[in-house]
């Protein structure tokens, strides 16, 4: 008969109060000593952000190889030129993310006890967050004089397979940026009421690039395909 | 009742065995040359399979007989060779049973599919459609001419959509309801679908292959017993799915011959 | 800056009123028994359609009184018509995969007992959770009323293959806007299930109390971490299908249907689309979709096991490996299902390779179960009866496999009842009797009330006879090459197999019948029960340390403390043989197992 003590964990007092830290960094050392035990736990939001990343990703996964496998199995696929104005949108939506990441380093900064040494300014740390949610309605208007174009040269959505994807990938695409668009506004509201979450600007940033990174692979995958 | 349990248990694993066994429904009769190394993989892995269920369900039966509801002092025991011992054997026991299994079927898959058809089959056609089953033979000059879709029509009888008064190798294109093919010589089927998904079973010649529509594709067979067996379809089609079927004839070389014969006359 | 960063874990306050407490609750135990209702309705109406179908196949054209009361045009004078057996088939074959055998092991027992068995308050993301189970149940509705639309629900399976899911109604009954409904139906319900999926993720990652780290975890945990993370994968791929079939049918478009199909001698407008296309993308999803519906009931199964056994499994991280083992190679093996389709040859063989393998993973779970019994000292209750049960299934569904995932044999068994028979044993039925051995140990949780323990086991005894009865002799029709998805037995070679076919019908509806003995036990003891103490089974994980039921937080505003592993089952422990994880006592084994 063998005896297995597991001694209790050491809580220090100071830790106490902080909820829910068993979060995944925190894994207990083989022997059940819990004195290693790191006193953080990444907030859901950040996880769960890589969550909707990694469910999209296969979506447009899902969608790309379907793209290749239709474009593969028939001699109807009929190639277009892209509307140039995407080109144009493209860059909007590559600014927007600059002005992002300027917006959440300044918002960091006015909740206080941010790394970065950008100096408080007076003006509303909110500046920049309006001029990426401008941005993004730019950007959304964009692919939508895109759209009026090809209907003008008569692509429609059933014309041709290559338009059928290229409508299918731009207005999926579109949905998720009116997502990121919802979740900016989300962040603004918050951030007037101050009580914007340290966490959920980080998720809203994040999701933003990541359809502004999809964006650019769409863009290429297009332009190469269509 | 645990050990009602433990006896229940053993006694359906016997009883699902004896089936198997006694062939009570067995797999209809081999026509083909290839079907042997099918039916042989289907026996060994019966044996595997058979073995292992019922080792696993008569082990389970006698640890609950043995280890129900005992005392609740009754000392905690160690299973011999623990979670290690346990994961080993899966592993190489398991593992070669799977492999060899896989390897060895591989044969069975190659003889159908990795084997081009000899120069000398004998082609034939065969549409699917909703819900039946229509073949044509090349006729004398050995060509089948091409299918026109728009010109498939039904009640003109029609059912390829053949021009026969344009297309010189469709002229003499033979067009029936029903298989016929000659004993021992080899058929090379050409599977086209007119309109939805459907499949090609004789579960005699072992041969199942989906009809993929828009995509021809084609498999061949030797069949080796004269007889008469049915073509039914395994690929859910419509309504009429459970009645799309056919004859498949297979006679003498001579009986073909005449059959053939009679076929090109109907036309 | 920490004050901002805190956690966004769930501390919303008890909801005030009817409907924000039971119908748009955002408390993740209401949401799980919610799941758990949908999928008791759902599984109802499934098992009522398979009576339905089977009388048909025993005794064609048997008028079933009142059977004309479902469908106007599907049975005139009572009497089935061919497209009605296959529209019930449809619909059999989707509500049970989709609205019972993912919601009620995974989304239902999940969400009331993941939270909890982490030590959580809730998931983290309420809204979503809330979301989560009114899309699913939306799902539910817009598939349901394909029955009053039109010609009724689709006939094209569940798998729904194209083209004869895209070309449109000129196909078939339903094939127009019962296809339509059916794929929006999916398509809804996958975002339903991510957004649960995201809950789930995060709850295990970042949720867990002190001391409780990833191997700490039941295995039920788990299971549904492991569960949603195929989920996510799974339903990502299956929605944009969805929605390309859709638009084939609305935009008129040709993701589907390829070139120069000739019906009724129409030729049909749609050109160049690739139906492997749809195949590929289905089963993407339809592969890992069995499992999802499996791996909760291994680890509710041996859950319940060990609970009942009083004693760890031989190996705790064994068991976790061979579920994430399964859940990888899931997706390496669903070509499996397309042997014959038509797919490169070379395909089929690279696809069947590692759909052999996951017997491996497969054999050591079972094994695991099985040497865990070995010296154990196992109580027999209506939980363990079942879970012993699933074992038996899972064993009995699981050997079938050794044939289908080789392409030879395939081209024998494809599309047969043999087919039928494995995927009913391996998936369907073991995954309900995952359900109703959690059920019959959870209930007590659940509600605050015992289920009768007659009237468990009479189920029991009912359920796993007649389930063999139904299922065994799917095996010997299949081996007899009798093809699936017929409404009528015309040809000469299946005259023979009749008599099975009637047997079968015999046993699906006594079997059934049986059923509405768990209904009923559930039913009166949800009210009348005898009231359930906190910890019955004297089980050992976070969800028995908890009041019966949970409050509103779960633990009362306390934030538990976790010192053990999940099972210390066999142990000298101050209040029996059984050391909780809360407890900080220290622990004594009586073996010498790890």
């Amino acid at each position: 008969m063998a005896t297995t003590v597991h001694e209790p964990p050491k809580i220090e007092p100071r830790r106490q109060g902080a909820a829910g830290n068993g979060g995944w960094r925190n894994l207990a050392p083989v022997d059940g000593d819990q004195r290693g035990l790191q006193d953080y736990s990444p907030p859901p939001a950040s996880t769960g952000i890589w969550v909707v990343v990694y469910a999209i990703s296969m979506t447009f996964a899902a969608l790309t190889s379907a793209l290749i496998v239709r474009k593969g199995s028939s001699l109807d696929w009929q190639s277009f030129t892209l509307p140039a104005i995407l080109y144009l949108n493209t860059a909007l939506l590559l600014a927007s993310s600059v002005t992002l990441e300027i917006a959440r380093r300044r918002v960091a900064a006015f909740m206080g006890g941010a790394a970065s040494p950008v100096a408080i300014s007076s003006e509303s740390p909110a500046r920049w967050l309006y001029i990426t949610l401008g941005l993004g309605l730019l950007f959304v208007t964009g692919q939508y004089v895109a759209w009026a174009q090809l209907r003008g040269e008569g692509l429609y959505l059933a014309t041709n397979p290559s338009s059928s994807f290229f409508y299918l990938f731009t207005v999926a695409h579109v949905l998720h940026v009116l997502g990121g668009l919802a979740g900016l506004a989300y962040v603004i509201g918050r951030l007037s009421k101050s009580r914007l979450r340290r966490s959920t600007l980080d998720a809203a940033s994040r999701y933003w690039h990541f359809v502004d990174i999809l964006w650019v692979y769409l863009l290429l995958l297009l332009w190469m395909k269509l | 009742m645990a050990k009602f349990f433990a006896v229940t248990i053993i006694v359906i694993a016997i009883a699902s065995a004896i089936p198997i066994l006694r062939h009570t429904w067995p797999a209809p009769q081999d026509i083909s040359v290839h079907g042997h190394l099918i039916d042989e993989q289907m026996s060994e892995t019966m044996a595997e399979a058979g073995l292992s269920f019922l080792a696993a369900q008569f082990i389970l039966a006698i640890f609950i007989w043995k280890f129900s509801n005992r005392p609740k002092d009754a000392k905690i025991g160690k299973f011999p060779g623990g979670a290690k011992g346990l994961v080993i054997a899966a592993f190489l026991l398991v593992g070669t049973e799977v492999l060899a299994l896989g390897i060895f079927g591989t044969r069975a898959w190659a003889s159908v599919y990795f084997t081009p058809p000899s120069a000398d089959s004998l082609p034939v056609q065969v549409q699917a459609g909703q819900f039946a089953f229509y073949f044509r033979y090349p006729g004398p000059d050995g060509k089948f001419g091409p299918l026109h879709p728009a010109m498939i029509n039904e009640s003109n009888e029609n059912f390829f959509g053949l021009d026969q008064t344009n297309d010189q190798d469709s002229k003499d294109d033979i067009v029936t309801a029903e298989m016929a093919i000659p004993v021992n010589r080899e058929i090379h089927l050409l599977m086209h679908a007119k309109d939805v998904g459907h499949s090609f079973y004789v579960p005699e010649l072992r041969v199942q292959q989906d009809f993929v529509p828009g995509l021809d594709l084609s498999i061949h067979f030797t069949a080796t017993k004269i007889g008469r067996y049915e073509i039914v379809c395994t690929q859910l089609c419509g309504l009429g799915h459970y009645n799309m079927k056919a004859y498949l004839s297979v006679y003498s070389q001579e009986d073909f011959d005449s059959w053939l014969k009679k076929q090109a006359a109907l036309q | 800056m920490h004050d901002v960063s805190a956690h966004a874990a769930a501390h919303h306050a008890p909801p005030q009123g009817f409907i924000r407490k039971h119908v748009f609750s955002l408390d993740h135990k209401v949401i799980g028994k919610q799941y758990y209702a949908l999928a008791l309705v759902a599984v109802f109406v499934g098992m009522v359609l398979s009576w339905i179908m089977r009388l048909h196949l025993g005794w064609t054209n048997l008028a079933i009184p009142g059977l004309h009361f479902l469908s106007k045009t599907g049975a005139p004078g009572d009497i089935m018509t061919p497209e009605y057996y296959l529209q019930l088939m449809t619909m059999h074959g989707t509500i049970m995969v989709f609205f019972v055998l993912t919601t009620a092991p995974f989304a239902a027992f999940g969400n009331f007992f993941l939270p909890i068995q982490v030590g959580a308050e809730d998931m983290p993301f309420p809204r979503f959770n809330m979301m989560s189970f009114w899309v699913t149940f939306t799902a539910f509705l817009v598939l349901i009323a394909s029955f009053f639309v039109g010609d009724g629900p689709t006939l094209g399976g569940w798998t729904q293959y194209a083209p004869l899911n895209a070309v449109g109604a000129v196909s078939g009954p339903g094939q127009g806007m019962g296809v339509v409904l059916w794929a929006t139906s999916i398509a809804i319900f996958c975002v339903g299930q991510l957004l649960g999926s995201l809950n789930f993720i995060t709850t295990t990652l970042d949720l867990r109390v002190k001391g409780m780290s990833l191997m700490r975890l039941p295995l039920t945990a788990w299971a549904w971490f492991i569960t949603s993370c195929m989920g996510l994968t799974a339903f990502a791929v299956l929605m944009p299908a969805c929605i390309l079939v859709i638009l084939d049918h609305v935009a008129g478009t040709s993701f589907f249907v390829p070139s120069n199909l000739v019906i009724n001698d129409q030729l049909q407008p749609h050109s160049g689309g690739s139906t492997l296309l749809w195949q590929h993308l289905f089963w993407f999803f339809g592969h890992p979709e069995v499992y999802i519906a499996i791996v909760p009931g291994m680890g509710i199964v041996s859950h319940v096991l060990i609970t009942n056994m009083r004693r760890p499994l031989l190996s705790h991280r064994v068991l976790i490996g061979c579920m994430a083992a399964i859940a990888i190679l899931s997706y390496m093996v669903y070509g499996h299902h397309m042997f014959v389709s038509g797919m490169n040859p070379f395909s089929s063989l690279a696809f069947s390779f590692p759909t052999l393998i996951i017997t491996i993973p497969a054999t050591i779970i079972v094994l695991m179960w099985i040497g865990s019994l070995y010296g154990s000292r196992l109580r027999i209750n209506t939980a363990s009866l079942f879970a012993l049960g699933f074992i038996s299934m899972f064993v009995s569904g699981g050997v079938s496999g050794f044939f289908l995932a080789q392409p030879s044999i395939d081209i024998m068994l494809h599309a047969t009842y043999f087919v039928v028979g494995h995927f009913h044993m391996v998936m369907a039925v073991a995954a309900i009797f995952g359900i109703f051995a959690g059920t019959y140990f959870w209930f007590p949780k659940m509600t605050g009330r015992m289920m009768n323990e007659t009237l468990g086991k009479v189920h029991f005894w009912l359920s796993f006879v007649g389930t063999y009865c139904i299922f065994m002799p799917f095996h010997y029709l299949g081996i007899a090459a009798n093809v699936r998805r017929y409404q009528a037995f015309v040809d000469e070679y299946l005259q023979p197999l009749i008599p099975v076919h009637k047997f079968i019908t015999v046993a699906a509806i006594a079997t059934g019948v049986a059923q509405f003995i768990f209904l009923y036990n559930l039913i009166h003891s949800r009210f009348w029960g005898k009231p359930a103490p906190d910890n019955p089974w004297e089980a050992t994980s976070l969800e028995w340390s908890t009041p019966t039921p949970p409050p509103f937080d779960n633990f009362g505003g306390q934030h538990p403390v976790v010192y053990h592993d999940p099972y210390q089952y066999g142990v000298q422990g101050s209040t029996g043989d059984y050391v909780m994880q809360t407890s900080p006592e220290q622990v004594v084994t009586e073996h010498d197992e790890k």
